[in-house]
């Protein structure tokens, strides 16, 4: 196996053990975190192909997700709070 | 003055992300250029009221001085960090204490204690709930995985006082 | 030689993740699993985007590595600050471990 097949598995485990948070619950705040890591991990999914392939696309991709994954966060935490968004 | 820092930062964002001056080659994309610099304006122009309130001093270089000093500092005790939550994480038995104590800080613009809870949240076994002002003093409140003591000065003293005197000079 | 040194920070990078998203399982509340995940997951995240940066060297893909680095330090503790107010705001209760809950004491 090449070295960045075995990074992939490793990165896999960690997406599969967010998934299991995600789908376990067993609070909604647990999902909540769960998504939250998940965009984490895969920005660093998305360094390890653009460091594979030697392409800045997906570096690009992981750019836009940290950003887009914050807010989404953001936007679950307020409503869970029960407030609108710009207070 | 808000709009010129506002322009100058998402121009430097511009420059670095799409890159329209290649350094080796020495030649310069015209086209690139010009439309982050509409892009940057456009943005100057749009978002004036979301801005920083304290834009006087993201141009005094002093500050930025003292950010390469705080920049080493902290990333040393985020790796002192990790390396306890790891600890716990993976110990059989999982010697945890969690709890929420109250801590106090004398830092007051909100860029600073945006920054401060921040650190908090990425160092040793703390990450910050809620921000609250009473009695003239900014309150945090920390959720703590080892609680060592209830008492307000003392958390303090533990868990932010390491922080507090840089970014004080970063950020005040 | 950058490649082996990108390759080791990519490893240790790896590790911190794994073992982060171990604590997201296994340890027993909202708050405790933020602070496994945020702090060992955003610091593990730097480590692979860093080691990009060495590896390539400072190209289109280099810089582009370190804009996130920077974008993730930022937004990973205020998202993580958001969640754990609003999981206190929604009644979320602690574990039985817990010690002391001063914010609920003063809320009231």
């Amino acid at each position: 196996m090449t070295t960045f097949g075995f990074f992939y598995l490793v990165l896999l485990a960690c997406v599969f053990m967010c998934l299991y948070r995600i789908g376990r619950g067993p609070t909604v705040p647990d999902r909540i975190v769960a998504i939250d890591i998940l965009g984490v991990v895969i920005v660093g999914f998305c360094a390890l192909l653009s460091m594979d392939t030697g392409q800045d696309v997906y570096m690009i991709v992981g750019i836009s997700w940290a950003l887009i994954g914050f807010i989404g966060s953001l936007a679950l935490a307020k409503h869970l709070e029960g407030k609108s968004f710009d207070e | 003055m808000r709009r010129a820092v506002i322009f100058v930062l998402s121009l430097i964002t511009w420059l670095l992300l799409a890159l329209p001056i290649d350094i080796v080659a020495w030649e310069i994309h015209w086209a690139n250029l010009i439309a982050g610099i509409f892009a940057s304006l456009i943005v100057a122009l749009l978002f004036d009221e979301v801005f920083i309130k304290e834009h006087a001093r993201a141009v005094n270089p002093l500050r930025y001085l003292w950010f390469l000093i705080y920049v080493p500092v902290f990333a040393y005790y985020c790796i002192l960090a990790n390396i306890d939550v790891v600890y716990r994480a993976i110990h059989p038995d999982m010697p945890i204490k969690p709890g929420i104590v109250k801590i106090k800080t004398d830092l007051t613009t909100n860029s600073a204690l945006t920054a401060l809870a921040n650190s908090i949240t990425l160092t040793p076994g703390t990450l910050t709930v809620d921000v609250d002002f009473e009695n003239e003093e900014n309150i945090l409140y920390v959720h703590w995985i080892n609680v060592k003591t209830t008492d307000v000065d003392e958390a303090s003293e533990i868990i932010a006082g390491r922080f507090e005197g840089l970014i004080r000079r970063i950020f005040e | 030689m950058s490649e082996i040194i990108g390759l080791t920070l990519v490893s240790i990078g790896l590790l911190f993740d794994f073992f982060g998203c171990f604590g997201l399982i296994r340890f027993p509340d909202v708050f405790n699993r933020l602070q496994a995940a945020t702090k060992c997951v955003t610091l593990g995240t730097c480590f692979i985007l860093v080691g990009t940066f060495v590896y390539l060297g400072p190209g289109a893909i280099g810089i582009k590595a370190l804009i996130a680095l920077a974008f993730i330090v930022v937004t990973t503790p205020t998202a993580a600050h958001a969640i754990s107010r609003a999981s206190h705001a929604a009644g979320v209760e602690l574990d039985e471990s817990t010690v002391v809950d001063k914010y609920a004491e003063e809320k009231d």
